[in-house]
């Protein structure tokens, strides 16, 4: 008689080994495992915390927080006010950048100017920040030039506009390698093979790459827009955080840490989540509508 | 309705030529091709013949010479101007388009009425044979359809010339037969003219009205199939059209005929284009040199391997030529036999093969 396997299940059934294997569980998916702790405890944790937490507040009962959230127009208006910036930062950063990847993925030397459009992102928002303030500021080189010229100064920083400038200028280098990966995924014999049968620039363009483009597009979006959303030090060093960029994440760092009421900044966080959520399944529904598939003409 | 070529008599190929950077991809080529006729550019990976079609397709400019069709100067104009239909090596179907709308693409950019179109497209279904697989999408037919699919979109919009681009290298060995027999059945329907690049002899001189052998950017010979198969201009043609065997060696008059040593024998043979006395090469067809007891040509056997009807076998002369040659008896491994052929299958071209 030979002898059993530990994992080995009744008569004529395969071994427990045998159906794990069959469903792609081995030996190998124990690695996975680090990753999945320290998803567990450096984000499904703490957001769990956060949630249960944003319902035990200081006073009143345990809606109290989201109450007085959405009864203070100081409170709730962050939300537009965040929206007014993500929103257009998001489209200009995405539509801006389908032309540029375009324009590149033909050009000879693309590594050059692939490097000088992703340094802002090695910056960091302060440093774009601090350059943005000094030379746009009202004594910049910017607004003296434009005295040299005899034209008034322009207000372009502590205001919406230098949140939206700083937003652009960190938010398009990582849209535009997203986009590019997606426009070079897109076979240049398709179109090719649309120009052949009659197709201007504007019509390949409209037909064959919009198409194939949108899933990434839609990513592209949705990834652009959770990143803006959460915006905070560029709203702080050149919005007016009082004023028109007071941004949601502004109303949870003040809960935080100048009430130091963490159940009311948690409940702000959860709400924020919840917008960006509202706006990615948005985004991603509308995704459904189109066609999904390989970027390719050929087989496989 | 059916669908047929636009007319034109004869496109002209005026010393086209093509490079990139340093490299001449494309040295000059000259060529007159009549309606209706199925020419086949034949060649090795890098002589050009892509670089020919893409040239001619509009997707690459030329960097001299030009390209006419009939007294109009095409060679300035985009691809969406030339109205040529291509189908490209990997097919190049709109993998986000039904079948259907992927044959009506060029008839729509070209604004035609829908129910025009759409007469059309069953048209062209019906001429590659997919009729019921207008609804599906590329991705979920076989290659051979999605070939299918590609050549009917090429010719639905009645070009006057057809281009393809090594179209049957995707495919399996069977399928491959059948598509050949469907493309030369669909060039003779419609009555454009075709220009097929292959690397694949065969293919060339089942296909071809006449064949254009190119090499490092330039056409050696254009000939009827028969014509290259029987009499190839020069040495590296022959090698590309089955003469396996080329020895190069020395050839001596006698007569009208050339005298090639060949294993320390005198191998009458029939000279070609400018080939004389001294250097030469010989080219022999493994098939026309066969095993016979007395043959003038002793060779010991290397490798033999079965093709079915006959044993294709290589072999070494005493003086160390390698020689490839067919048997009807099995052979084995260091067999000594004798070779015969005939001295009209015996080519002697001046030595000119770099």
């Amino acid at each position: 008689m030979t002898r059993r396997g530990k994992g080995e299940g009744r008569e004529g059934a395969p071994p427990l080994r045998v159906r794990l294997a069959l469903r792609d569980l081995d030996g190998v998916t124990l690695l996975a495992l680090p990753a999945v702790l320290f998803v567990a405890a450096l984000f499904v944790y703490p957001f769990l915390y956060g949630f249960v937490l944003s319902f035990e507040p200081k006073t009143g009962d345990w809606l109290a927080n989201y109450r007085k959230f959405f009864s203070d127009p100081f409170l709730y208006d962050t939300i537009g006010a965040t929206l007014w910036l993500a929103v257009p930062a998001t489209l200009i950063n995405v539509l801006l950048s389908v032309p540029v990847a375009m324009r590149v993925r033909r050009m000879q030397r693309r590594r050059i100017l692939t490097t000088i459009l992703v340094v802002p992102i090695t910056l960091g928002t302060v440093l774009i920040a601090e350059g943005l303030l000094n030379y746009l500021g009202p004594q910049g080189w910017f607004n003296r030039s434009l005295a040299l010229l005899g034209l008034g100064p322009v207000r372009l920083v502590h205001n919406y506009t230098g949140v939206m400038l700083s937003l652009v200028m960190s938010g398009f280098p990582f849209t535009f390698l997203l986009t590019l990966s997606y426009v070079t995924g897109i076979d240049p014999s398709l179109e090719q093979a649309a120009s052949t049968l009659g197709a201007k620039a504007r019509a390949r363009f409209r037909h064959i790459v919009l198409p194939l483009l949108a899933q990434g597009l839609a990513i592209n979006l949705c990834l652009s827009f959770v990143q803006t959303f959460s915006v905070f030090p560029s709203a702080v060093l050149l919005g007016a955080p009082a004023g028109a960029t007071r941004v949601i994440s502004i109303a949870a760092y003040q809960a935080a840490y100048e009430q130091y009421d963490y159940s009311m900044a948690s409940a702000v966080a959860m709400i924020m989540g919840f917008v960006q959520l509202a706006v990615v399944i948005l985004i991603l529904s509308g995704r459904a509508l189109l066609y999904r598939g390989a970027a390719g003409g050929g087989k496989g | 309705m059916a669908i047929a070529a636009r007319d034109f008599r004869e496109l002209k190929l005026d010393g086209m030529s093509r490079s990139f950077g340093n490299l001449n991809a494309l040295k000059g080529v000259t060529l007159n091709v009549r309606r209706g006729e199925f020419i086949a550019l034949l060649g090795p990976s890098g002589c050009g013949k892509s670089t020919a079609l893409n040239c001619l397709a509009g997707l690459l400019t030329l960097s001299g010479g030009s390209i006419w069709l009939d007294a109009t100067r095409i060679d300035r104009l985009k691809p969406e101007e030339r109205g040529f239909g291509m189908v490209f090596q990997n097919y190049a179907l709109f993998p986000h388009m039904s079948v259907r709308r992927n044959i009506g693409f060029g008839l729509s950019m070209q604004g035609r009425a829908k129910p025009d179109i759409e007469k059309k497209i069953k048209e062209a279904l019906s001429i590659v044979r997919l009729g019921d697989q207008g609804e599906k999408l590329p991705g979920q037919l076989s290659g051979g359809q999605q070939q299918r699919v590609a050549i009917a979109r090429a010719i639905v919009i009645e070009p006057p010339l057809v281009l393809m681009d090594e179209p049957l290298s995707n495919l399996d060995a069977k399928l491959r037969l059948e598509m050949r027999s469907e493309i030369r059945r669909i060039h003779d329907l419609i009555g454009s003219a075709t220009i097929y690049v292959t690397h694949d002899q065969e293919e060339a001189l089942s296909l071809a009205d006449r064949i254009v052998v190119m090499r490092d950017g330039v056409v050696r010979q254009v000939g009827t199939p028969e014509e290259l198969y029987a009499r190839p201009a020069h040495a590296d043609v022959a090698e590309f059209m089955g003469y396996r065997n080329l020895v190069r060696s020395h050839a001596s008059k006698s007569g009208n005929m050339l005298n090639v040593r060949i294993g320390g024998t005198d191998m009458p043979g029939t000279p070609v284009g400018t080939a004389s006395e001294g250097n030469a090469v010989a080219a022999i067809r493994p098939d026309d040199l066969k095993a016979s007891p007395d043959g003038p040509l002793s060779v010991t056997v290397e490798s033999a391997q079965y093709h079915g009807r006959d044993f294709y076998c290589s072999g070494r002369t005493g003086d160390g030529i390698e020689l490839y040659f067919c048997s009807e008896r099995r052979v084995a491994k260091g067999d000594s036999i004798n070779l015969t052929v005939d001295p009209s299958c015996v080519l002697v071209y001046a030595e000119d093969v770099p």
